[in-house]
């Protein structure tokens, strides 16, 4: 029984399983939230390659060390920079990024509306003074019957 | 027939048909820009910092240590480089050479290999450094912000990180970036 309680102090056995997996989830979710610098398009948590091994010990290590999710993350920005963030932080030099593609959807969604509006509007508008004499005009020079 | 001079149609500026034309130039150049930009290139947050403190044992000597508190009042180069990084071998002549003409001392930092096979490179393509310092985990390549050797500081007499590289270090760099930099570095007390 003594043995049993000393032994996995001394070889530096895992913690119990039930630890672990709590730890792995936290690890997993924190994973997923930083960019592989090697394989850009993937977090450290879908990459293989060993950066990506090496940063989600650090997450790992440091979670286990009692370090918050928040510290961990602040720990990556000041050595790797903003890009190390999967998900672009929002401030003034990524507003175009976060906002750009719904302005241009909005505008060009705009545009159209209008655009059909006035082709239905501008069919029933009647014709201006000026108008109606330079359809005569053009009538007359075109040589066609007048109406 | 009479030249058209007025607007067609009432109340719309004839030159409303440009906007497309303005606003596709405008796109083109914005994506032209971001297109010509390097992703592999990321701003490094360390420049204009103090250098991370650490310990690690010497490459060629074990039992001796490197800290970069040694380095305190001169102008130095840390050369993150290792025996597996095929680029590093394209800059060691550059790095021989500056070594040579005895600018700046050049310490190197052995990332993530084994002793041997640093020790086993350096002796094959020459050693520029007055000594590596051998990082076998890591650690402090993560410390630094290395994601890809080879990668080169420029680190002044107070211990602050004021040029990063990243890549290969070519001789227009060391004329262009480094030496000029070096030269001011120099002057400051």
């Amino acid at each position: 029984m003594l043995l049993a309680v000393v032994l996995p102090a001394a070889a530096g056995e895992a913690a119990p399983a039930v630890t672990d997996a709590a730890l792995e989830k936290r690890v997993m979710a924190l994973s997923e939230e930083l960019r592989c610098l090697v394989c850009q398009n993937q977090t450290i948590a879908d990459s293989h390659a060993p950066l990506a091994v090496d940063l989600k010990n650090q997450v790992r290590e440091k979670l286990a060390s009692g370090m918050s999710e928040r510290d961990i993350i602040d720990y990556m920005v000041a050595r790797y920079g903003d890009f190390v963030l999967y998900r672009p932080p929002v401030k003034i030099t990524t507003l175009m990024l976060w906002f750009g593609p719904p302005l241009l959807l909005l505008s060009g969604l705009w545009l159209f509306v209008r655009t059909v509006l006035r082709r239905r509007a501008g069919k029933s508008r009647p014709l201006s003074a000026a108008e109606q004499a330079r359809v005569r005009t053009l009538l007359d020079s075109a040589g066609g019957d007048r109406p | 027939m009479t030249t058209e001079n007025a607007p067609a149609v009432e109340g719309r500026s004839k030159w409303r048909f440009l906007l497309p034309l303005a606003a596709f130039l405008a796109l083109a150049v914005l994506l032209g820009v971001g297109l010509g930009l390097n992703p592999r290139e990321v701003p490094s947050p360390l420049v204009g910092k103090p250098a991370p403190q650490f310990e690690l044992p010497q490459l060629h000597r074990a039992d001796a240590k490197f800290s970069p508190d040694e380095m305190r009042g001169k102008v130095w180069m840390l050369n993150v480089w290792a025996s597996w990084c095929v680029a590093c071998r394209e800059e060691h002549p550059v790095l021989v050479q500056l070594a040579k003409s005895g600018v700046m001392p050049i310490i190197g930092l052995n990332y993530k290999d084994k002793r041997e096979d640093g020790i086993a490179w350096l002796a094959r393509f020459g050693d520029p450094y007055q000594l590596s310092a051998h990082d076998e985990k890591g650690q402090v390549g993560i410390d630094y912000g290395v994601y890809g050797v080879p990668e080169t500081y420029v680190i002044d007499k107070a211990g602050v990180i004021r040029y990063k590289r990243i890549g290969v270090v070519t001789p227009q760099i060391v004329s262009q970036k480094i030496l000029p930099l070096v030269s001011e570095l120099n002057r400051e007390k």
